[in-house]
């Protein structure tokens, strides 16, 4: 690669144009961020925030341009749930699935719209204002047509991205952070795929559909928003696609077909002559009769007879088969398959490339969001979904807005010394920590397998570092990434589905699905918290080599906390007690607490405390009792009584040093001695 | 075997006789019957067989006496073979040829019994019938019910007996009864009968065994009422017999008031179980009869105690009603919960011989269950929630109303989290505090709920609930450190009422101060007033003063005084500028000290140990604050306030510096009531009090206490802990050094996991596994060390099926998911 490679590529006389001008002065900025979309002014924000050099260039007027035209129906089916029944704004995040992180409350998209599926033009507006209010630091009519690299040693990451926008202008940047999303329509290609109209151009009028047979390629919520709106007007329509559909109730990945747009499965179900079909593509081939119809026939037929055949006259499977499904004529094809990544303005020697087979649409990335080909270059938002595509939000804005910051986090730490933020707790306030947090934490519920809460204990274990949404797949480089130490074992904290429970063929509603005993918790099925404690951090080895179906190489121990109906895991007894037990045992010690009256015994009576004396007690923060609940404890038999605590004797008799123990005798002696006294009689 | 430390006692006590004994050896000295007789020595016991010597017939008889010689050395009797043969004047005792066949017991030269060689065909008969001969006084023989109930009679209020059925005179069961009434002759009453007949008049049956009773007839003083009786159950062996006197010995029901764990009586050395049954003040009456009840019935099977929960220190499950501890060692104790009486008797038969009969299943089920709270805050909480509590003294505050609130007026706030027990704990004596102060404060008590309002919290940088801290208008807020109670945060919001320290203007008003005058209303929250003199040119020393004295705000008043006349001030108490005076309201004593060159942090140590005293009364609260000096705690105990003479002489000995190495204390159990359990933990009875022990807390554990026989002065004082010093003196007590380790296992999902996985898949890519393998053999160690339980995959199929059964049955209606 390098140089020479690139002087052959397409674009080699821009990048070529790049090297001569990077010799010149021209812009720097640290921190250069490629679209103006949701993810990009999330990044902004963060930079923004944290007082850093930064530019947003974007190709269009005004932020969010994706959202103008698409979804083509306008209604977006990322849920705007404006109540919860709670005040928690944290906890809040993890049913609005719009709005980005800010500290200002009036940045809530709440605030936008009230429907429930906003429409698309409120997310305009609400971008708007974001990048506004905010102050970002946008370059609007900016389309930056080439990226590539320039070596110098004395650069962050030993080489500088040099940025050319649609007017040669040169920019250079230290750090690239990509948020250019998915743009390109995804096409397949095969014989008669010109007949088809795509998703991005196709008309919204149902008018236009009136009476029509309509095949629709592709089977996600593009495809099926496109069939529902032309639902009640068309003579039937038919959808085609290689995979089976993927219900996204079923799957528990927002991705997949939505309940909002499956009007068309009830219709197919309820033999309303709509139907679906699975068939790969690329095997077909579309032939466009004399009346203007387009007729469903296989490809390789097309390669058995020349191409100067007319139309009328390619053979098609009714020939041979006659109850062949697609044999009626089609009015329309309707393309909806989907985005790729534009790879195109990216010279090779970035060496950004697709992740292979079966993510070819994203570019390839480690968990950490950076590129694997260099060092320095990040992929954020939609474009970054390689990692959990299929499995968590990664792809959407709920989802890509806490990785965004975690790659913040990992740059402050990288570039500017600051390690991941964490706060420093003694160990008695373990188990409150833990549970604090899967109550409320957005990210943790949001990016679930993906980002994961880590507790770094501290020598003995009676201090830990609470570390919040770190990228779970690089827990091997924690601390290189974070600038913590993990010398001293850790727990993970993470999010998970049952592990049998979801799939598109999956039946998510058997009988006993739901797990209620604290003892089955491990057999949970709904989202529930699952904590990991390891004493080592685990090798990059382990965790590239960890179990089928394991987010994280086995632990030391595992510990689930049932799943809630409610998902408030903060019950004493379901939820609250088997969690302390677990990360007793795991760190081999007693985390319960204690009224300073019981700590104030123990500091009497034993040569050790138990933590929460330790750390609260004789620190002088011990914890009072109040006479209810003394009366209370006293009932339940966990403190004693003192008050009744056998009565002082009154004459004195026996000495404070001639103890007894209850019954306690030298037996030994005391049998020779009544041994001697019978032998006397003899 | 539950027995084996008993045999090994027994072995010991036999060993001892053997040294006892003038042993002869093991050998049958073989003597002529000359020589035998000089051997006598009077008041021993004797048995000779007169014999010749060549007489083959014999030599049956004689392997059997052979045998006998060690077992009768044993009990002081010596045995000998005495030659007839070659004598001339042949011994009476050596009969005629055919009559040569026969044994004879001497004690000294006294002939006590003549033994056909017939009735000696083992050694059991010979130990049986030499015993028998010699405790002839001790061990009667009846042969009719009359007899029997004559002797009953007669020892009734006096001794108990034991009476004991043998088939035959000689048999091994006799021997048995013969050694244990060897042993127990003197004590109890021994009664033997080969009579069928008395033994069906005692009411058993079965008359094919032997048979002991053990009639409890001391504790009659009715002569018409019948003596109660214990059978014994098992065989008839000496060890046996041994250990069911012992346990008859042994109280029928004790009281602990103790760990069941830590417990020990007769009963575990004798390798049997004890039952605790657990009694609540409530109940005692009743408990306390239900236990003897249960006592009487288990007597020679179980030790029975009544289990005083009320004044138990560590915690026993909830609903649990009896405790069962096992004889064998590091087996936990299994708390039950029982439905009656019977149950108790059944459960512990059954679990008699728990090697005999391995019962996996059972003992399972008795684990403790981990899904009892024993978290004392938690449960006591949880118990509690219904209670209403005045919440209406608190304002409660948001996310909108936080910042208006506490900028517009000052105000106390309590950050906690509504699902947190130790917040709502908390929160009781928050209200308590708001309560006491209703009218009186200028301050606003409000409290924020966390759960609700995160970011609130964390903008506030509160990240641990509960927290309290106060907003003074045009102030940083200030962080309540102090003990989570109503004492400590009244203290707190009384003495931040003033500014810390509080700029005093006159000589005047620092006299005022001085003396407690000037802030009379916060003299019941700060012992002390620190004033801090500076001459006004003193910037640095003043600032640093300043700092210390916002440092220790909410704790101890601390007041400047720098005006020009600051010198009458200096004067007046004799110090050089920078000084500090510190006012004592309690000793109405002053005192001062130069501050020269201190920094903020020595002003702070130096203030907090003034705000020590010299022989505090310790409290629940106190303590921690004394705690850190690291010394041995010299503790009077006292049930109600303290003798002044007492105070006098430990004073005397505070100052003469004779205690420096020690802190010097008082505990007042009618303020400090938890004193009665350390009291109990130290002599595990309450002792008589006034009582002063030292307490090593921090090197050895060890405990010692002042005799209670010599009366608290200085000089018995001064004398004890010179003896103590030179380690004269011995602990009563060693405090435990245990560490705190989790209560309970956890569930161990991960094994669970692993069995599922193994029933799943049937040798998936060995390959691949490697790796992991590899991994889980290191990890394995550290597995084992987690106290996790190990079940077997079936038996944790069987267990779910049952518990998602009864889950089913139980909460149906609540399980919404179901339904959805």
């Amino acid at each position: 690669m390098g140089l020479p490679a690139a002087l052959w590529g397409p674009l080699g006389l821009l990048s070529s144009l790049a090297l001569h001008a990077a010799l010149g002065a021209h812009p720097h900025r640290d921190y250069c961020v490629l679209g103006a979309g949701p993810a990009g002014l999330q990044m902004a924000a963060f930079l923004h925030r944290a007082g850093r050099d930064y530019e947003v260039f974007e190709r269009a007027p005004a932020p969010g341009s994706f959202f103008t035209r698409y979804p083509r129906h306008r209604k977006l089916i990322s849920i705007n749930k404006r109540y919860t029944g709670k005040t928690n704004a944290e906890f809040n995040l993890r049913h609005d699935w719009n709005s980005l992180l800010s500290p200002d409350p009036r940045l809530l998209f709440r605030h936008y719209s009230r429907a429930y599926f906003p429409d698309a033009g409120d997310m305009v507006r609400y971008l708007r204002d974001f990048a506004d209010r905010l102050g970002l630091h946008v370059q609007y009519n900016t389309n930056i047509v080439h990226v590539t690299l320039e070596k110098d040693r004395q650069a962050w990451n030993g080489h500088y991205f040099i940025l050319t926008n649609q007017k040669g202008q040169l920019y250079r940047c230290s750090v690239l952070l990509v948020a250019s999303g998915l743009s390109v329509p995804n096409q397949v290609d095969f014989p008669g795929s010109e007949y088809a109209e795509g998703y991005e151009t196709v008309s919204v009028d149902p008018e236009d559909f009136v009476g029509q047979n309509v095949l629709i390629l592709g089977r996600g919520n593009s495809a099926f928003e496109t069939a529902e709106n032309i639902l009640g007007v068309t003579n039937f329509i038919h959808m085609l696609s290689r995979s089976r559909v993927r219900l996204s109730w079923a799957t528990h990945y927002v991705g997949d077909l939505r309940a909002i747009n499956n009007g068309l499965l009830d219709t197919y179900q309820l033999k309303s002559l709509d139907g679906l079909l699975e068939s790969d593509l690329r095997d077909l081939a579309i032939v466009k009769d004399a009346k203007g119809k387009f007729h469903i026939t296989l490809k390789f037929f097309l390669e058995e007879t020349n191409a100067s055949q007319s139309a009328d006259s390619i053979p098609l499977p009714q020939d041979n088969s006659d109850n062949f499904a697609m044999r009626v004529a089609y009015d329309r094809v309707i393309r909806c398959l989907g985005w790729n990544f534009d790879f195109s303005i990216f010279n090779q020697s970035l060496r950004l490339s697709s992740g292979g087979e079966f993510s070819k649409k994203y570019p390839l990335i480690r968990a950490s969001y950076e590129s694997k080909g260099s060092r320095g270059l990040f992929i954020l938002g939609t474009a970054s979904h390689s990692l959990d595509y299929r499995k968590s939000a990664g792809g959407f804005i709920h989802g890509f807005r806490y990785t965004v910051r975690a790659v913040h986090r990992l740059l402050e730490h990288r570039h500017h010394g600051l390690a991941w933020p964490h706060t420093a707790h003694p160990v008695s306030q373990l188990t409150d920590s833990i549970i604090r947090r899967v109550n409320e934490a957005s990210g943790l519920y949001q990016m679930f397998g993906v980002l994961a809460d880590v507790v770094l204990l501290k020598e003995n274990a009676t201090v830990f570092e609470y570390l919040e949404e770190f990228p779970m797949q690089m827990l091997a480089q924690l601390e290189t990434l974070t600038g913590r130490t993990a010398k001293h074992g850790l727990f993970v904290i993470n999010m998970e589905y049952g592990r049998n429970f979801s799939g598109p063929d999956k039946d998510v509603f058997f009988h006993d699905r739901s797990v209620g005993h604290t003892e089955d918790a491990w057999q949970s099925n709904f989202l529930h918290p699952v904590i990991y404690y390891y004493r080592h951090l685990p090798t990059e080895q382990e965790v590239r080599f960890r179990p089928a179906h394991w987010p994280l190489p086995r632990p030391t121990a595992i510990h689930h906390i049932v799943e809630d109906f409610l998902t408030d895991w903060t019950a004493p007894v379901g939820h609250i007690l088997p969690l302390r037990r677990f990360l007793e045992n795991c760190l081999d010690t007693d985390l319960r607490s204690f009224y300073a009256e019981s700590c104030f015994l123990f500091a009497l009576t034993r040569q050790k405390l138990p933590p929460f004396c330790q750390q609260g007690y004789l620190q002088m923060q011990g914890l009072a009792s109040t006479e209810s609940l003394r009366k209370h404890g006293v009932e339940s038999g966990l403190l004693p009584d003192y008050a009744t605590t056998g009565q002082v004797l009154e004459d004195g008799s026996q000495q404070p040093g001639d103890r007894e123990p209850g019954g306690h005798l030298p037996a030994t002696g005391h049998l020779i001695q009544s041994l001697d006294s019978s032998k006397q009689e003899l | 075997m539950p027995f084996d430390f008993s045999v090994f006692r027994v072995l010991v006590f036999f060993f001892i006789m053997c040294i006892l004994s003038t042993s002869a050896g093991d050998t049958l000295p073989e003597l002529s019957p000359q020589k035998y007789f000089s051997t006598l020595q009077p008041g021993k016991a004797s048995l000779a067989y007169f014999c010749h010597a060549d007489f083959p017939s014999t030599s049956v008889v004689l392997e059997q006496l052979n045998e006998a010689v060690r077992p009768l050395q044993d009990y002081g009797i010596s045995v000998a073979k005495v030659n007839c043969a070659k004598e001339e004047e042949a011994s009476k005792y050596c009969g005629k040829e055919k009559d040569l066949i026969k044994a004879y017991l001497f004690r000294g030269n006294i002939l006590l019994r003549e033994f056909p060689s017939d009735t000696l065909f083992d050694v059991n008969a010979i130990v049986a019938h030499v015993l028998f001969a010699l405790l002839f006084n001790e061990v009667k023989y009846v042969t009719t019910q009359e007899d029997i109930q004559n002797i009953e009679n007669t020892v009734k209020g006096k001794a108990n007996i034991i009476f004991a059925y043998v088939r035959a005179i000689g048999t091994p069961e006799h021997r048995a009864v013969m050694e244990a009434a060897f042993v127990y002759g003197t004590v109890y009453q021994f009664v033997l009968t080969t009579e069928t007949g008395v033994l069906e008049s005692i009411g058993s049956e079965n008359i094919e065994h032997a048979h002991l009773y053990f009639f409890h007839c001391k504790l009659v003083s009715d002569l018409t009422q019948q003596c109660r009786r214990t059978l014994m159950g098992q065989p008839l062996t000496t060890l046996n017999i041994h250990v069911f006197v012992k346990t008859m010995k042994a109280p029928l029901l004790t009281e602990v008031a103790e760990d069941p764990q830590q417990v020990s009586t007769v009963h575990l050395q004798l390798g049997l179980p004890l039952v605790f049954i657990v009694s609540q003040k409530a109940t005692y009456e009743a408990d306390r009869r239900t236990a003897e009840w249960v006592a009487w019935h288990l007597l020679g099977k179980a030790g029975v105690l009544l289990l005083l929960r009320d004044s138990l220190e560590v915690n026993i499950p909830q609903h649990t009603n009896v405790v069962f501890k096992r004889a064998e060692k590091d087996m936990p104790v299994e708390f039950l919960v029982l439905p009656d009486v019977d149950s108790i008797i059944s459960h512990v038969e059954n679990n008699m011989h728990m090697e005999e009969i391995p019962d996996d299943e059972d003992s399972d089920m008795e684990d403790p269950d981990m899904d009892i709270q024993d978290d004392e805050v938690a449960e006591t909480v949880y118990r509690d929630r219904k209670r209403q509590l005045p919440l209406e003294l608190t304002m409660e505050l948001t996310e909108e109303t936080f910042n208006p609130t506490v900028m517009a007026s000052d105000s106390v706030v309590l950050f906690y989290a509504g699902w947190q027990a130790v917040s709502l704990a908390f929160l009781q004596s928050y209200i308590d505090v708001a309560d006491k102060l209703k009218g009186t404060s200028a301050a606003l008590f409000t409290r924020i709920n966390c759960a609700d309002w995160s970011d609130v919290c964390t903008k506030q940088n509160v990240t641990e609930f509960p927290a309290v801290k106060m907003y003074k208008k045009g102030e940083n807020p200030v962080s309540y450190t102090g003990m989570l109670g109503t004492e400590g945060l009244l203290r707190f919001i009384q003495l931040n009422r003033i500014s810390c320290p509080v700029i005093i203007t006159s000589i005047q008003e620092a006299e005022e101060y001085l003396n407690g005058e000037l802030y009379e209303g916060l003299m019941t929250y700060s012992t002390l007033s620190v004033l801090g003199l500076f001459s006004p040119t003193m910037t640095t020393a003043k600032e640093d003063f300043t700092e210390a004295g916002n440092y220790l705000k909410g704790g101890v008043l601390t007041g400047i005084y720098s005006e020009e006349d600051v010198w009458i001030l200096a004067n007046k108490y004799a110090v050089t500028l920078p000084a500090l005076l510190l006012a004592r309201h309690k000793d109405d004593k002053i005192e001062s000290i130069p501050l020269a060159g201190t920094h903020t942090q020595d002003i702070v140590q130096i203030i907090t140990d003034a705000s020590r005293e010299a022989f505090p009364e310790i409290t629940v609260e106190n303590l921690p604050n004394y705690f850190r000096l690291q010394k041995p705690l010299l503790i009077l105990f006292s049930d109600g306030s303290i003798n002044p003479q007492y105070r006098k002489a430990m004073l005397t000995l505070v100052e003469q510096k004779r205690l420096d190495s020690f802190t010097p204390c008082w505990l007042n159990l009618k303020n400090t009531p938890v004193g009665r359990g350390i009291l109990q933990a130290y002599f595990g009875l309450l002792p008589p009090l006034p009582l002063l022990a030292l307490v090593n807390l921090h090197s050895s554990g060890q405990v010692f206490a002042f005799p209670s026989d010599r009366s608290i002065t200085e000089q018995n004082l001064a004398l004890w802990l010179k003896k103590l010093e030179a380690g004269l003196e011995n602990p009563i007590t060693i405090l435990s050094a245990q560490e705190w380790k989790p209560p309970l296992p956890a569930y161990d999902f991960l094994s669970m996991m692993d069995a599922a996985t193994a029933q799943h898949s049937t040798g998936k890519a060995p390959g691949c596994m490697k790796e992991t393998d590899t991994q889980e053999s290191d990890k394995e160690q550290h597995e084992d060390k987690l106290a996790v339980r190990k079940e077997p995959v079936e038996t944790l199929r069987i267990k779910h099926w049952n518990r998602n059964n009864w889950f089913k049955e139980t909460e149906k209606s609540l399980r919404p998911h179901k339904e959805l």
